[in-house]
């Protein structure tokens, strides 16, 4: 069942298969996900290490080839397009990585690192790359002149996710899938740079697609929060909505496990001990069932189908919580 | 038992770097009672691993170190390596954020457990394996038997943590410092990992330190929570109080970064602007004055000393968050 958010949204997922394959087997990464993005709009997506979040991130960008599958970006099936057309198609998408530090080269200037998305696509006048790196600096909060001569390992972890942040939007893309660009970081920085990337989307009228593992994080900064486990998509809607009532139990969990910073929380100790199964064998039925409160023989027979269980709301469960 | 375990007395750690003196610990007074749990909190580079390197005196070799550092009625700058390499092992655990930290990357998880039990306790090789699937399977490993023949890379972050705390716990310590043990892991990992480490002192009644940058971290789960900015601890209180009273601008700021379950969505979040000082570069003033929205007259020219308001509650700060007020 397809989660139509607007008649014509930015980004069009459609069934989308991704598969690694390693030793002869083969790791089911992204299973059969289908998601809608609206213009303008920050979709979260949230689930454990491995459930396959950054793949679907690559996918979207073709960075990775799909097994089966549509990527519709504005409209524009992405795996169809060749040379030139998928080019100046890249130039409106970009991505931030979760490792900061790690995806900057540490051999090159601040200033060369910022403007060479710019040189790749063909901006030949370097007064006027000069110009564009200096206002994106500015913009991310940085003094164009104190950095650009500078090298990456002179800046924090949170300098350099500003540079990143530079860097991905010296194109002036219309989408930014954020990957983790959070997760490195501690509390306070942390802070600086989403409220950063929220100035940002309103200041260049992006979409986002963000991505990252702690739900509260998600939902500071997104309309609308989709819940992938195992390759599959659980739960998605309206971020108020989701921590509100979720439906689907793995949603429940996630917001369970929020470290809450109120003394008198008590942290429940309800969560089921470990982690989540090989993606090279998934269960059967429904992926999360080893894990699931709630499972019966059902789940181990059927894969639950994403439907809607509240307006704009849906979940993939045979018994969902609401 | 009871009574303090480990008290931590005027201690100063210095490094020096490149650009000049770093004072990492600034004159650090703590003490945790046997069986009680104190979270440390602060940004990174605050000096919560240095403090807890000075507790197991694990400090860089260059690091020069003053004060005094008392473990069950021992003075730990006055014990010979020898015997300091034994306590460690024995009644004074580390769980670090890195896992591989603590782990060897060539040896078995067997072979390390089964090393570390026999190296400390007088067990057979046989009664020392039985001890490791045991406590492999208390950690929540999964076919501990089976575990014990694989390496650490064979593992997940999270269950690396799990056989990083498997190991600290194996000769029952008394105390665990477990510094920043869930930073690097999923949110539903880090919860079990917690959940873990709460269940496990409760049983041996073991003392715990916990380090984090979260406050959330420490909410529900310590006795003492103390502060640390810029190598000195500015507040420390018994957990309730500090979160009912906080008295120091910097706890309300770290406080006021979290993103908060209850706020709308594209709220903005109250960051603290800027970063920690240069360590290298002291302030006159208050080390937090370039960033406190309190900051007025003496901050900038005086250093706040640590003092108490209640008789366990203390904090540096010449103009306080005044009592009653909502954090
Ligand atoms: N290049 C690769 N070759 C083989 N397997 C891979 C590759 N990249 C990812 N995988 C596997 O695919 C699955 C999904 O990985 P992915 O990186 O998309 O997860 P993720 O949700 O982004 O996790 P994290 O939160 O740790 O970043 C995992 O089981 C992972 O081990
Ligand atoms: N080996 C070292 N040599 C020199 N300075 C160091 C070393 N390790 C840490 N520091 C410095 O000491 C200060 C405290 O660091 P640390 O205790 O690691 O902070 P935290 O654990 O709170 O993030 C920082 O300014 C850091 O840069
Ligand atoms: S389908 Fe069954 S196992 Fe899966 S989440 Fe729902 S109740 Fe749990
Ligand atoms: S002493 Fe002054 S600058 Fe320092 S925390 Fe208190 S109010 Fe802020
Ligand atoms: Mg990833
Ligand atoms: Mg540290």
């Amino acid at each position: 069942m397809m989660q139509q958010v607007s008649s014509d949204p930015l980004l069009k997922v459609e069934n989308l298969v991704v598969e690694y394959s390693v030793g002869g087997k083969t790791i089911h990464a992204v299973s059969d996900v289908s998601l809608e993005i609206a213009r303008g709009e920050t979709l979260g997506l949230v689930g454990e290490s491995g459930c396959g979040k950054s793949t679907l991130g690559r996918a979207v960008l073709q960075l990775r080839q799909a097994v089966s599958g549509t990527v519709l970006f504005d409209g524009h099936d992405l795996a169809a397009m060749q040379g030139d057309s998928l080019r100046k198609m890249r130039r409106r998408v970009q991505l931030i990585f979760q490792d900061p530090i790690a995806s900057l080269n540490p051999r090159r200037r601040i200033g060369d690192i910022v403007a060479e998305p710019l040189v790749i696509s063909g901006v030949k006048d370097p007064n006027k790359r000069k110009q564009i790196v200096s206002d994106v600096l500015s913009a991310v909060g940085l003094d164009p002149a104190l950095v650009s001569g500078r090298l990456p390992h002179e800046f924090s972890g949170g300098q350099c996710q500003r540079i990143c942040i530079a860097r991905a939007l010296v194109l002036n893309p219309e989408f930014i899938i954020c990957d983790e660009p959070v997760s490195a970081l501690d509390v306070s920085i942390r802070a600086q740079i989403l409220n950063l990337l929220e100035e940002m989307k309103t200041r260049y009228g992006l979409t986002l697609l963000f991505i990252a593992h702690d739900l509260a994080v998600v939902k500071a900064v997104s309309d609308r929060v989709a819940v992938m486990y195992l390759g599959r998509l659980c739960e998605v809607g309206p971020s108020e909505q989701l921590f509100a009532t979720p439906a689907h139990p793995y949603t429940a969990l996630l917001i369970e496990a929020i470290p809450v910073p109120d003394p008198d929380i008590r942290p429940t100790q309800s969560i089921p001990v470990g982690e989540p199964p090989s993606p090279i064998a998934p269960p059967s039925g429904c992926r999360f069932r080893t894990r699931c409160p709630r499972a019966d023989a059902r789940c181990a027979s059927e894969v639950p189908e994403l439907r809607m269980v509240a307006p704009r709301q849906f979940a993939a469960c045979h018994h969902p919580l609401i | 038992m009871s009574g303090v375990l480990l008290s931590v007395e005027d201690a100063v750690v210095d490094l020096p770097t490149p650009r000049g003196n770093l004072r990492a610990v600034d004159h650090v007074d703590l003490a945790v009672d046997a069986g009680k749990t104190l979270g440390i909190v602060g940004e990174s580079g605050c000096g919560k691993t240095m403090l807890s390197r000075t507790i197991l005196q694990l400090l860089p070799k260059k690091a020069k170190l003053s004060g005094r550092v008392m473990f069950d009625g021992q003075d730990l700058l006055k014990l010979s390596p020898e015997k300091l390499r034994k306590l460690r092992g024995r009644s004074l655990a580390v769980v670090f954020q890195d896992p591989m930290t603590s782990l060897n990357p060539v040896l078995t998880i067997g072979t390390q457990l089964i090393e570390t039990i026999q190296e400390h306790l007088e067990l057979g090789l046989a009664q020392a394996r039985q001890r490791s699937i045991e406590l492999l399977a208390a950690v929540g490993i999964p076919a501990p038997e089976q575990r014990l023949a694989q390496y650490p890379h064979q593992l997940s972050g999270g269950m690396r943590q799990r056989v990083a705390i498997a190991v600290a716990l194996s000769c029952e310590p008394q105390l665990l410092i477990a510094d920043e043990p869930t930073t690097a892991l999923d949110v539903t990992i880090q919860a079990q990992i917690l959940d873990l480490l709460a269940r496990e002192q409760q049983r041996r009644h073991m003392a715990m330190i916990i380090i984090t940058h979260d406050l959330g971290v420490v909410a529900g789960r310590t006795d003492e929570v103390a502060v640390m900015y810029a190598g000195r601890v500015v507040e420390r209180a018994p957990t309730p109080l500090l979160f009912k009273q906080m008295r120091m601008p910097y706890t309300e700021a770290l406080l006021a970064a979290l993103p908060k379950l209850d706020a709308a969505p594209h709220t903005p979040l109250p960051a603290i602007s800027g970063r920690p000082p240069d360590q290298t570069r002291p302030l006159k003033g208050c080390s937090f004055s370039p960033r406190c929205r309190y900051a007025a007259g003496r901050c900038n020219t005086e250093k706040p000393s640590l003092r108490a308001e209640a008789p366990q509650h203390f904090y540096a700060c010449f103009h306080p968050i005044a009592a009653g007020v909502d954090a």
